[in-house]
Order: C-alpha cells, then structure tokens, then sequence
C-alpha cells in the first residue's frame, strides 16, 4: 500500500465497522425508502397536533388583541421573546457546526451537520413567529421593510436595533437555507439514481437540480461550500450579537451592558449543542445511525457545551460584579434585590443550576461518552437557557424606575404558552419530515472522509505502525518501482 | 441537441483512477468529464482543470450588497428624509454597520448560489443524460469523447488496460434539457434505421 494520508491511532476513526461508499449510501438512504414507522407516524401527528394547537393560539391573539396574553406594564416582553431569544440561539449550532467547524477543519463536522443546519433553518422559522406576532396587528409586519411607500415615502429607523434584527433574521435564515440546499444537492442525486419508484425518481430528479458529479460541478461547489462558510461564520456571530444589542442598547438596568454580544453569542451556542444532542441521539438510535453519529462525536459536542456553559457562567459572575462594581443603585437593586432574589428568585436559581453547575459534570470523560446522561443533560440545558432569557426579560422589567408602574406577578396565559407549545409543533413537525424524506447525513461528505479517517483506514495506519522500518522501507520501495513516483497525499 | 458519442469507463477505486487519469493524459485523450459521487481531492489538478474563481463573483455580490446598504441609507437618512433624533448626526455611519453587513453577506450568498447554478447549468426541471446510475453511489465515471483522434475500439481497450473495470459505448445529449427523470425519452431517432 502506499502512504496518502497519516492518522494517528489516537484519534478515533469517524465512522465506525469497515464501511464501502455503497454501504454509506444504502445505509442513510434505505430509510426513506421505507415505509416509515409507527413510531415515525406516532411522533409526527403528536407534533402536528400541537401546532395546531399553537395555530389556534395565535389566532386567538390575532383576532382579540395581544390582550389574549398576559404582558402588561411594565413587562411588555414576557413570554414570547423569550420564546424568541430561545429559538434563535438554537438555531445557532447549526451554522456553527458547518461553517465554524469547517473552517477549523474539524472532521467530526460531517456526521451531524446535515441534521443540525435542518435544525438551525427550523429554529429560525420558530423563532420568527414570535416578534411578527408580537406586533400585535400582524397584518402590517411588512412595514418594518424599506420599500417605496405612498406614506412620504416613510422608511423604517435604520438606527434601531429591532430593525437591525429583522434585517439579521432574514439574512441569517437565508444563507442558511442556501447553504444547507446547497449541500443537498448531490445527495438528492444519489437518491435520484437509486430510486424504484416513479415518484420517487421525479421529486428527488426535480430536488437534485440535474446534478452529475462532474468534477468540474464538484470544485465549483466545494469552492462554494468554503465561501459560504467564511461568509456564515460572522454571520452566525452578529446575529446573536444584534439580538443582545435589542436590550444592550437600551436604558433599562441589568440589560445596559457591554458583555452582552458575547456572552448571548456563547448561550446561543451552548443551547444549540445542546438542542443538537437531543435530536441525534434520538435520530442515531431510531434510524441505525450508531456508525456514523458515534461517541466520539457525542464527546465533542459535549466539550463545547462544557466550554459555553462555563463562558456563560463566567457571564453571570461578571454580571454581578459590574453591577456592584458601578455603584450604580439601580444597577444595584434589580441584581441583588429583585433578580437572585425577591418573587421571581427561583428561576435565576433554576438557571444557574441548569447552565452553570450541571454542565461542569462533563468534564468527566466517562458521563461526556455517556449517551443517557448526554440526553438528560441536553435538556437541562435547554430548560436553562430558556429560563436565563425569562430572568434577562422579566426580572429587569417587573420594577423598574418608577414604583408606580411596577407590575404584579406575571404569569403568561394558556394563549400564550399556547403559542411557544405551537413552535415546537411547527418545529418537530418539519424535523419528522426531515427525518423521513432527506439524507440525515451528508453522504458525500462522509464518503469523502471515509477512506481517510474510517475504521477500516484507521485498521491499514495500525498495521503500518506495527511494521519495522525496514520492512517498511522495503515495501514503500517496491510501490515506487510500480508507480514511478512515491504518492504523497493526494491533496 | 446534439448527439455524441462517448465510451464510458467506470473505476471502483480512487487508487486506479489516479494512475489511470495520468495514463489517459499521457496518450493525450481529452477528457469528456469524470463523474464521482463526492469531491475526491486533487481529481481536477489530475486532470488538468483550472482553478475555479467563483469566488470572485461572490466578493463581486458582496461588494454590491455593502454599497447598496450605504448609499441607501444615507439617501434616506441625509436626502429623502431627515429624522431629527435627539439631536444626533443624521448620517449615522456606526449605527449602520449592522445593516451594511448583513446585506454584504445575504447578497455574496445569494450572488454566488446563482452564479454556481448558472455556470454548472443546474436548476430544477433540468434533465441530463447520466452516463452511469452508480455514478452519484460508489462509481469514478471517466467519459471520453470519441473523435477522429479517439476512435472507439481503441478507446475502449485502452480503458480497460488502465483499469477501469466496466468499459461501454454510449450515443448521448451532451446538455441539458427540460424533462422529468421518471421518463424515458428519447430524444433522437437514430436517421438511419431502414
């Protein structure tokens, strides 16, 4: 054999049992050739059940007002941009799993990337309910956009960051939804090719774009892929980054900070990894998918959870400090008097709990490769950063300045919960029809990295390494009589 | 349309399609293309491709995105319509940058999507001639083209000398046409069927 690539044993291999490309292929793609499940069908009418649920709910707030909820004075975002803030930080390790990670060249990328950009582009659509909706008069969501109007022209206030949170939202669910279409392509190909049935062939020929696999198409579309990535790796950031500006840049206490961007930006990430960690582990088991989602790629996004986690940790003592460190009193009173105590106490506590000690328990490589406790944990995270949004939204709000106007206990309506129950409707929905009817997983990209970090190449570099030299040297020798020249990676 | 003729070779393994892309280059045939179900690196070098400068359009896309962002904001903001807010400067460059960056990103995504599409000719409702169904599964498809310099028998040893392990000739539409892929169609008669 010759030397294309070295790998080292330490590293595991990325896929798992001695896999050929046709069996890569058959086995991402033999599920949507089948008939789905029970439990496929079981999941997805539960899932459509409660968006219709949630259709109900914001009909509800459409025809009677935003009366149906139960934000008041002060405390105008309740739970919906709560709901928001959450959504979109989810929908935050999707682009950071394939662009990010695909900068830094991290291999592991390939096995869940397909699956979580999925996420990301639904996350994104949940999350863009709940600022529309909120307006109140739904009906007139298309003002915010700068177009020739009879009103003047009138244009919206390029200066406020609500604007700039439109503009970021749809940029980011757009490029997005081009990126991750765009690595679908040769996949719906090899779907394609492969299909029975007429319909089959039609839709995925319809989906593929008359895709070839000419070489030609391949560097265009890598050259794409690693354009698309730089482009998506900033984008990733500022989209948090702007959203955290919609509190930083007002004057309300406990939101006026710098640390904002960053510290938004690194809980939109640790909630993201976590949300991915739910679904593949439940999409690895159900769907067979063992070989290729494996532990090591478990492991790796538990590290970064354990990373984020610990930086939004860091974030909250910050917080506290500069809120004392400012002598600022009201600063001063919304910390330590009405957030880590007073009505609403309990869920800054739950959010500590959640975000910043539990994930710590990671740092044991045992519990990081423990698929149960990765489940558990994934959704602790969740219920974490939902709560950090509810402590950022409410407990700065319910006493403000001024002791007249501060507000009772809130507690949202069934309307309302209503709603957020209707997102993961809408969510679950799209990602059961995901599931059944796309490729889970990049089958070009783990065809790609297959021979150069699957088992059965990690199998042929320990062979090698057992080798003496000058059996070795021998060998490598004989190879350069019969090829003319020693191969060096092809690369 | 036009119809061409072109002997197909297909190659299960990266390791002989090296080789054997170097050895058709050497006997100077001309590659039609070289189908593969993912990006194997290097391949284009191998084959004497140019680099691709896509990425230039999307620099093009992105420089377009971040001029219409300034310049329309501060027709707005200075011209059109000035807003007195708090006193502050009417063009308001810092308060911009938000907007200014994620128009350079959407329209450098959105540019250069279509210009990928537009130069690889792909779009739904397009139809091609696929030379082997394998070739999107575990297949390296190497198509040369038959000419006056390539004739067919002799390509077709030639193919299997250097490796290929399933060599065959086949009469085909070189581009595209707008057709659904669960028909068969036939998009020629042969002329000269008696």
């Amino acid at each position: 054999m010759s030397v294309t690539k070295y790998e080292s044993q330490l590293r595991e291999p990325l896929v798992n049992g001695n896999k050929t490309y046709g069996q890569v292929t058959h086995d991402i793609v033999h599920t949507i050739e089948a008939k789905p499940t029970r439990l496929w069908y079981i999941g997805f009418y539960i899932s459509v059940a409660l968006l219709m649920f949630g259709a109900y709910s914001v009909y509800r707030e459409v025809v009677y007002g935003i009366g149906q909820w139960n934000v008041n004075r002060t405390i105008g975002w309740g739970w919906d941009i709560t709901n928001f803030v959450w959504w979109v930080g989810i929908g935050h390790a999707g682009t950071l799993i394939s662009a990010i990670l695909l900068l830094f060249r991290q291999g592991w990328r390939t096995g869940v990337n397909r699956a979580a950009e999925a996420m990301t582009i639904f996350a994104v659509m949940c999350a863009g309910q709940f600022p529309i909706f909120h307006m109140g008069r739904v009906w007139m969501a298309f003002f915010t956009l700068p177009y020739p109007n009879t009103r003047g022209p009138l244009w919206p206030n390029f200066n406020s960051p609500l604007l700039w949170d439109v503009f970021a939202i749809s940029t980011y669910f757009t490029v997005s939804l081009l990126f991750w279409y765009s690595g679908l392509l040769p996949d719906f190909a090899t779907i394609r090719d492969r299909a029975k049935t007429k319909l089959r062939k039609r839709l995925y020929g319809l989906a593929s774009f008359g895709w070839s696999g000419s070489t030609k198409h391949w560097q265009r579309h890598e050259s794409l892929s690693l354009v698309l990535a730089g482009l998506s790796t900033p984008l990733v950031l500022s989209v948090h980054t702007i959203v955290s500006f919609d509190f930083a840049t007002s004057v309300v206490p406990g939101w006026h900070t710098t640390i904002f961007p960053p510290y938004f930006v690194a809980g939109a990430i640790f909630s993201g990894f976590a949300m991915v960690q739910t679904l593949m582990l439940i999409l690895r088991k159900v769907m067979g998918l063992q070989d290729y989602i494996t532990l090591g790629h478990i492991e790796a996004m538990n590290k970064v959870i354990v990373l984020t986690g610990s930086i939004v940790g860091c974030a909250y003592l910050t917080e506290l400090f500069m809120a004392w460190y400012s002598q600022v009193p009201f600063e001063q009173d919304i910390f330590f008097k009405y957030r880590i105590a007073g009505p609403y106490g309990w869920s800054y506590w739950l959010m500590m709990t959640c975000n910043v000690i539990s994930p710590q328990l990671f740092w044991s490589r045992k519990l990081r490769r423990n698929v149960l406790f990765t489940f558990i944990m994934s959704i602790i995270v969740n219920i974490g950063m939902w709560f950090e949004r509810f402590v950022i939204i409410v407990s700065s709000l319910y006493r403000d300045y001024l002791p007249s106007s501060w507000s009772i206990y809130y507690r949202p309506t069934i309307w309302e919960i209503g709603f957020y129950v209707g997102t993961f409707g809408l969510f679950f929905t799209c990602f059961f029809l995901f599931a059944k009817y796309f490729p889970v997983i990049a089958i070009a990209e783990i065809k790609y990295v297959l021979k150069t970090n699957g088992e059965s190449f990690k199998n042929e570099m320990a062979e090698l390494e057992s080798k003496n030299v000058d059996e070795f040297v021998h060998e490598m020798h004989h190879d350069d009589h019969a090829e003319g020249t020693v191969k060096v990676a092809h690369h | 349309m036009a119809l061409k003729k072109f002997v197909v070779g297909c190659f299960e393994d990266e390791k002989v399609l090296f080789p054997a892309v170097e050895k058709v280059r050497k006997a100077g045939y001309k590659f039609h293309d070289i189908y593969t179900p993912f990006p194997v690196h290097g391949l284009d070098k191998a084959m004497g491709l140019r680099d691709t400068s896509i990425h230039t359009a999307g620099f093009l896309f992105g420089m377009i995105g971040t001029t219409t962002a300034v310049t329309f904001m501060t027709w707005v903001f200075t011209k059109d319509w000035p807003v007195n807010i708090g006193g502050k400067p009417n063009f308001a460059l810092p308060a911009w940058i938000p907007i200014t960056f994620e128009l350079t990103v959407l329209c450098a995504a959105v540019g250069m999507v279509l210009t990928f599409c537009y130069i690889c000719q792909l779009a739904p409702f397009l139809k091609r001639h696929h030379f082997h169904p394998r070739a999107t599964d575990d297949l390296f498809v190497m198509v040369i083209e038959c000419s006056e310099k390539a004739n067919e028998e002799e390509l077709k040893s030639f193919l299997g000398s250097v490796g290929a392990q399933e060599v065959n000739t086949q009469v085909a539409e070189e581009g595209w046409w707008i057709g659904k892929y669960d028909e068969e169609q036939e998009l020629y008669k042969e002329p000269n069927i008696a």
